[in-house]
């Protein structure tokens, strides 16, 4: 307990300027290299990239540190109007949403009846998935009904969209219209 | 929202209904705090006392699936008591116009209804017109069949005592709620409600939602700084994906989607009979061929309708609870999951489950291997080897590895930049979109069957190379000069001859020929906390919608502490702090100069609504599942709503499942817990499913904190540990006691935290306007585990 005070104490002067000199006497050592160098270690030569927190809607903007392509550290973004650089516990930990291992890192398939995941490539798997598509779009295409052209398939649905980019979102209403999909709907709903 | 964030501050009193900032929107908290040292009040009403309970001046108790008896009630206190702001009333809102001879309203219906279609022929609901369409009015709101009468008369039923024995509120706590709030009726005063999925998860949710714009419109608190109706998001882009029509109603940018209907057979029939006289709107065949440009390119003429045969045209309600309906029932081959996770996340999560096996394909993109794309495996409940669905998996890239914009909760749409690589092989969700795109384009490009010509005809130009052009998208949806291919400064220059195009005209403005203003980061506050040269808004930049109304008549401010746009007279415009939400050279004395509301077709604000399925006036109706009978008439739930019936949707009794149950989300998780319990830290600050209940409900099923417990539902069970608490009170309805419990709705099997999914009670069963499931007011039981 007395170290906690102590050091609160030391702590306290140290954040005050006209106390600056006087504690750096106490402590023997020069805060101001301390301080420095901590920022090396953590993120010197970083580079820092704005972005905003990808959870609820208040749309905090958080720094990113990043180094040797790994991320190093977040913190919320002193710029920002609306958080002036505080988070809540989801936005200060989006740095893990890196570096978890729980990632999926390659395109995992698994075949009809099939227990586990197969490892693919990309190049197949969008092959595929083009082909399943087609033959499904082909086999319920409606062109026409009742006399209007209706140019819809109701065999394919299209969910989700509410953690996408505004510009991922447009190219997916414009995808899905395009292919026909009337089952289109997302987070929004429910 | 109709305000923003960082506008709460200058709110006089906040009231949280629906909502728990604290919890789930931390950082907004921040302004209501500043609010309150500003002098404003913050009061929460909620079945359970929150955090943002625990930060208010005054808490009130309600039942779940009672707003509309809590919020009625208000309605009638402050027309008792006078506190309405009768300027604001008889100038800006429809409370003037008079309804034709013949509506009526009688034990819980209105005229017209027919029970055989649950449905309603709205014709008797509409407004008495002058000869040249125009409303008939009386300002004096004296006349017995206005808007104001009939308000008056509606809500008069809604008396303190009624109320109160209906929601279970204390009567002194429910008239403190009310004396502060309708406080803010006061001409310059402002307050704003803050709701989310408390609000509209509900078979009343879109009359919940409805209900408080008629009490700030009654108030006089749209338009103002620290006031309007503001949802809290709970996505960092729903909003977005909103406006980008992601629900199948919608085209981007609020366009209805053509239906298979006689009246929408050509695009010519479709814009008569979709586009209105008066009103924002009657623009709106300049959005829709600057849509159809912007969707089919060059391929899109005059001559061919501008490709509008194209647009599938669908025949039924295509929502959420029909599409698993439909997938139950073997009705779809294949489905696309972007990031979302019904196992966990849908209504009655078991049979969506179970319906996922019925699908011959399954693609989702996500980061995670979710309870969802991993629905066929021995730890979901499933036997693999019964399930013949193909699942494809394909990894996303997180938000800071990719490019893009998102809008928040406030419209403000931020630029997110690209931070580093994504991870492994995932990919930007955009570019697996354009890569799919174009290997299917590939695939029909020789073939001329319907199916590929609908194809062959969407302009899908963003270079040739697997990553798409980002900024080709962007300058898309701003929209261009289809001749020059130069920026359209906003959608006020869209035109209907295909001579632009733009993606989404509400968002047309973004992107002029100087370059992409989401990025914009100068966080000056060029006056009334509305950061104008931060990012950009939607509409044109505009902070507070509707803010017209934040002046009088004539045009001056309600309150010069409270200025937001005033009239210039010299410079004969509208000036101030925020972009007009309004045609800025308009004078208060032209046409039309006193109608803030300007994308509804009166210009006023809708105090009556002559449109929604389940009546004009808000009127309480018991959840679909209830512990009482409703005391206001004798429907029992909404006449309105389509209720799935069959082994798709159980309903449980209130003799087996006595207790309300409810389900609500913490800090440290979001949504179905995908993002976060696949993180080490939030799992361990959040690790465990919990059942939180009262100590009465406790001590009467003999259930001690942290014991296992299971809750039963007429859909399935979960087990957890209790939590027993005092944020849990047994409400007193109608002198008898009933409980309520609650739930956090974010667990499954997979990751880091698990636990049983809450959705495996909840209902099938929507909202007559918006089919929102009703999560959060359901019947349950509760028992000891062992």
């Amino acid at each position: 307990m007395v170290e906690i005070n102590l050091n609160r104490r030391q702590f306290l002067k140290l954040s005050g300027a006209t106390a600056a000199t006087l504690a750096i006497v106490e402590l023997g050592f020069n805060e101001k290299e301390v301080h420095a160098k901590t920022k090396e270690l953590k993120i010197a030569k970083a580079t820092v990239t704005p972005t905003i927190c990808p959870y609820c809607a208040v749309g905090c903007g958080i720094l990113v540190h990043t180094k040797n392509n790994d991320v190093v550290y977040t913190e919320g973004d002193p710029d920002h109007p609306i958080n002036e650089g505080s988070l809540c516990s989801k936005g200060t930990t989006i740095r893990q949403l890196f570096t978890s291992e729980k990632r999926v890192l390659k395109p995992r398939y698994r075949a009809p009846g099939s227990d586990k995941w197969e490892e693919k490539d990309w190049g197949w798997m969008l092959d595929t998935i083009a082909k399943r598509v087609k033959e499904t779009r082909d086999k319920t295409f409606v062109e026409k009904s009742n006399g209007i052209f209706v140019n819809k398939t109701e065999a394919i649905a299209s969910l989700g969209g509410a953690a996408l980019d505004n510009e991922e979102t447009y190219l997916l209403a414009k995808m899905m219209r395009g292919l026909g999909v009337t089952y289109l709907e997302h987070q929004a709903r429910i | 929202m109709t305000n923003h964030w960082t506008d709460l501050q200058h709110t006089d009193c906040a009231l949280i209904i629906g909502a728990n900032p604290a919890e789930n929107h931390p950082i907004s908290f921040r302004w209501l705090l500043k609010a309150r040292e500003n002098g404003g009040k913050i009061l929460s009403v909620d079945p359970r006392f929150t955090r943002t309970s625990s930060q208010a001046d005054i808490y009130a108790p309600l039942r779940s699936g009672t707003d509309i008896p809590f919020i009625g009630g208000l309605i009638n206190y402050a027309i008792e008591h006078d506190l309405v702001h009768k300027e604001y009333v008889a100038k800006y809102t429809n409370a003037s116009f008079i309804v034709k001879e013949g509506f009526t309203f009688k034990d819980g219906l209105f005229s017209g209804y027919d029970p055989k279609t649950r449905s309603y022929d709205m014709a008797s609901w509409s407004f008495e017109t002058q000869e040249d369409g125009t409303p008939v009015k009386d300002e004096t709101l004296q006349h017995p069949r206005s808007v104001f009468q009939l308000l008056k008369k509606h809500y008069s039923r809604y008396d303190v005592d009624s109320v109160s024995t209906v929601t279970g509120t204390p009567k002194e706590e429910y008239l403190k709620v009310a004396e502060a709030y309708c406080a803010t009726g006061k001409p310059g005063k402002s307050g704003t409600i803050l709701y989310a999925m408390g609000t509209t998860q509900h078979t009343v949710g879109t009359q919940n939602v409805r209900s408080y714009a008629m009490l700030q419109l009654l108030l006089g608190n749209i338009g103002m700084p620290g006031g309007g109706v503001n949802a809290l998001r709970g996505e960092s882009n729903v909003q977005g994906s909103t406006d980008f029509g992601l629900l199948f109603g919608d085209l981007p940018g609020y366009l209805g989607a053509p239906k298979e209907q006689p009246v929408h057979a050509t695009l010519k029939a479709y814009l008569e009979k979709e586009t209105p006289a008066a009103g924002y709107w009657s623009n709106k065949p300049k959005f829709v061929v600057s849509l159809l440009k912007a969707w089919y390119g060059p391929n899109a003429t005059k001559d061919n309708e501008f490709c509008y045969q194209y647009l599938p045209k669908g025949n039924k309600n295509y929502s959420h609870i029909a599409l698993f309906n439909a997938m139950y029932k073997g009705e779809l081959t294949g489905a696309f999951l972007f990031g979302t996770n019904p196992v966990v996340g849908g209504p009655n999560a078991g049979k969506e489950k179970e319906a996922l096996s019925k699908l011959d394909w399954l693609v989702a993109m996500d980061l995670w291997e979710t309870e969802t794309s991993a629905f066929w495996q021995k730890e979901a409940g499933s036997d693999p080897s019964k399930i013949n669905t193909e699942v494809f998996l394909l990894p996303a890239a997180s938000s800071y590895e990719k490019e893009g914009t998102v809008s928040n909760s406030g419209r403000w749409m931020q630029y997110r930049w690209k931070a580093i690589e994504p991870k492994g092989e995932s990919k930007a969700d955009m570019e697996i979109i354009h890569m799919l795109m174009q290997r299917i384009k590939g695939l029909y490009k020789n073939e001329s069957s319907p199916a590929a010509k609908s194809i062959n005809a969407l302009y899908w130009n963003y270079g040739e190379h697997d990553h798409p052009e980002f900024d080709l998208v962007a300058r898309e949806i701003n929209g261009y000069y289809t001749k020059t291919g130069k920026q359209v400064e906003n959608f006020g220059m869209l035109a209907d001859d295909g001579s632009t195009c733009s993606g989404n005209w509400i968002y047309s403005g973004f992107y002029p020929e100087e370059g992409n203003l989401s990025k914009r980061r100068d966080n000056k506050d060029n006056g009334m906390g509305n950061f104008l040269n931060w990012s950009y808004a939607w509409p044109m930049n505009r902070r507070i919608l509707y803010n017209r109304a934040s002046a009088d008549p004539a045009g001056k401010p309600w309150n010069k502490d409270k200025a937001v746009i005033w009239w210039d007279a010299a410079a004969k415009k509208w000036t101030g702090h925020d972009i007009p939400d309004f045609k800025a050279v308009v004078a208060p004395t032209d046409k039309g100069g006193m109608n803030p509301f300007i994308m509804l077709k009166d210009g006023v604000g809708g105090m009556y609504a002559p449109t929604l399925n389940d009546g004009p006036f808000p009127e309480h109706y018991e959840p679909f599942e209830s512990p009482v009978p409703n005391a206001f008439s004798s429907q029992e739930y909404n006449p309105t709503i389509k209720v799935w019936g069959g082994d798709f949707n159980l309903k449980g009794t209130k003799k087996q499942y006595p207790i309300v149950a409810t389900t609500y989300r913490v800090s440290e998780h979001w949504q179905s817990g995908s993002m976060t319990r696949n993180q080490e830290w939030l799992s361990e600050l959040a690790g465990h499913m919990y059942i939180e209940m009262s100590e009465e409900l406790a001590k009467e099923k003999g259930i001690k904190n942290k014991d296992q417990v299971i809750v039963t539902s007429a859909r399935g069970e979960v087990k957890a540990y209790a939590m027993v608490t005092k944020r849990f009170k047994p409400h007193m309805i109608n002198g008898k006691k009933v409980h309520q419990i609650g739930m956090p709705w974010h667990f499954g099997f997979k990751g880091y935290a698990t636990g049983d999914t809450a959705n495996r009670l909840t209902p099938h069963i929507g909202d007559a306007n918006t089919m929102i499931p009703e999560y959060k007011a359901f019947l349950c039981d509760v028992r000891r585990a062992d």
